[in-house]
């Protein structure tokens, strides 16, 4: 009755050591597309600071709308020869951070855009009066007014990621959800799946947590 | 000063042309407290955000002292706003901002040095009496005190213009009185221009030097409060001195006149003149006598008696400079 080997444990590690990475990585470039995004999607919205019909139309239909109506699991598959023009490899958990970067960027952007829209406008309005700039009224205003709804953003997509780390293992970015595969679908090894369910469970626990706190720590309202 | 000459402004809805400014006019001295009042509908917010560009107006001028912020460069307009302090109906502070890093904003805008910054807005607190709140969020204020930082956050690119946009409408009667004292403390005190634009008839009488009363889009009547509630024939005149409650029912016959007087004439005996001189009856149907800034103001309505010589009478009253309106005789 002993599933827990060295090997096993190493492997254990190996997997979450993989999964963190990939959620990292994607994570942060996620945070960072997606917050231009979603700022700009705003800005240049109907009653937007800046208001630029067809670049908001492109970025609205085109790339947000079209990319979420794709499933991940499809998504992830159809990015793979991408992936590896761009990094190199096909495998990995850096090849498949391309994807779930990819899959996640246009959800954040949208979690944004509605963080933005409820700062309301007569803090806008008073900024442009006070002799703001529209850069300085987005970066002294808006952002920081809107900062709980994006600290909440983050927490969510940062837990969507690690959903979707998951099935990105099964297509080569290894992590844990190849781990369940090889050894709980495979081999059917009950404690392994166990195991990195009790893993993944915690990781949602403790960015939902620590989300949660910084999400307070910033809210004034 | 502030000065708005012919100021339009036509928005288009479905298609079809919809005139919310029809030509607005005014002008402000240094010094004074000005008020616009109008039902909703008129055209004052639309006036509002003309007057600050936040709207770009059809056409008419804005100035302040002399300077035009219409017609401008979007960089000439940046500091040109920073003449006029804005004064919003929810304060509009940012909640992610301590009292004092509101008050701060519009001076890390123009670049201040940090020390600068801070013994201004040490300064701006003491002035609307907020030190103790300074490192406070604003929602841990009370709408009179946010109402405050929001007038302090006015003032701190020392204006020319206090503009308020219904300052006090969103606030009970005993703080709307504490922020309208505070206005005029602080127009005595920084010898600022003030225009305050609100739907409350006691903002104008407990506050302003002057009034436009806007309908339509159009300024329909306008003096210092003096004129206008002399003014028998205005509409502003029975809004700020309203006889209380509903108009009596008439019961006697005889003539009925409302009288509108101000100052020297208010602390006259008029009605008992009138009956020593024509020697006949006076019946008061229902008075008002109030006292707003330094000028008492009296609104009478009168009945004489049915064999009264009407003419002489009104002569008589018009002559020591009373406003007469003849209401009805049977």
């Amino acid at each position: 009755m002993d599933f827990f080997t060295p090997t096993v444990l190493k492997a254990v590690g190996q997997a979450t050591v993989e999964t963190l990475q990939m959620v990292l990585i994607s994570g942060v470039i996620t945070v960072i597309i997606g917050l231009l995004l979603g700022i700009l999607l705003h800005v240049t919205g109907k009653g937007g600071l800046a208001p630029v019909r067809w670049l908001n139309a492109i970025l609205s239909t085109v790339i947000v709308n079209i990319t979420r109506s794709v499933p991940f699991a499809i998504l992830m598959v159809a990015l793979i020869p991408f992936a590896a023009m761009l990094i190199g490899t096909a495998l990995g958990p850096i090849a498949a951070s391309v994807s779930l970067t990819i899959g996640t960027v246009p959800f954040f952007a949208r979690l944004v855009e509605t963080a933005l829209r409820d700062v309301s406008a007569g803090k806008v309005d008073a900024a442009l009066v006070m002799g703001s700039t529209k850069l300085q009224t987005i970066r002294k205003v808006l952002v920081p007014e809107a900062m709980p709804g994006i600290i909440s953003a983050v927490t969510t997509t940062l837990v969507t990621l690690i959903g979707y780390s998951a099935m990105a293992g099964l297509v080569g970015g290894g992590g844990l959800g190849r781990l369940a595969y090889n050894y709980g679908y495979v081999r059917y090894n009950m404690p392994i799946m166990l195991a990195t369910i009790v893993i993944i469970v915690i990781m949602v626990q403790l960015v939902q947590v620590i989300g949660d706190a910084i999400a307070r720590k910033v809210d004034h309202r | 000063m502030i000065t708005v000459s012919d100021l339009r402004k036509v928005y288009q809805q479905d298609g079809k042309d919809v005139v919310a400014l029809d030509g607005v006019s005014l002008e402000v001295p240094t010094g004074k407290i000005h008020g616009i009042v109008g039902h909703s509908g008129a055209g004052k917010s639309t006036l509002v955000r003309c007057l600050t560009l936040l709207d770009q107006p059809t056409s008419g001028t804005v100035a302040v002292n002399g300077k035009e912020l219409t017609n401008v460069s979007t960089d000439e307009l940046r500091n040109a706003r920073r003449r006029i302090g804005m004064v919003f109906q929810h304060a509009n502070l940012f909640d992610s901002r301590t009292t004092e890093q509101n008050v701060a904003y519009p001076l890390e805008l123009g670049g201040m040095p940090k020390a600068e910054i801070d013994a201004k807005v040490a300064e701006l607190l003491e002035l609307v009496g907020l030190t103790r709140f300074a490192k406070g969020y604003p929602s841990q204020l009370s709408g009179g005190q946010r109402q405050r930082v929001g007038i302090a956050r006015a003032l701190a690119t020392d204006p020319d213009v206090l503009l308020c946009d219904e300052p006090t409408s969103a606030l009970d009667p005993k703080t709307t009185d504490e922020i309208l004292d505070l206005v005029k403390k602080l127009r005595d005190r920084l010898n600022i221009t003030v225009l305050i634009i609100t739907h409350e008839m006691h903002v104008v009488k407990q506050a302003c030097d002057s009034v436009s009363l806007l309908e339509g889009g159009k300024i329909v009547e306008h003096g210092n409060i003096e004129q206008v509630i002399t003014n028998a024939e205005g509409t502003l005149a029975s809004t700020l001195l309203p006889l209380p409650g509903d108009a009596p029912r008439i019961e006697g016959e005889g003539p009925i006149l409302d009288l509108l007087y101000t100052g020297g004439q208010a602390t006259q005996p008029v009605i008992s003149s009138i009956a020593r001189l024509f020697n006949t009856d006076v019946n008061v149907l229902a008075g008002s006598v109030e006292q707003l800034g330094n000028q008492q103001y009296a609104h009478l309505r009168l009945q004489l008696a049915p064999d009264a010589d009407l003419d002489a009478i009104v002569n008589h009253l018009k002559s020591t400079g009373i406003a007469v309106t003849v209401k009805g005789a049977k």
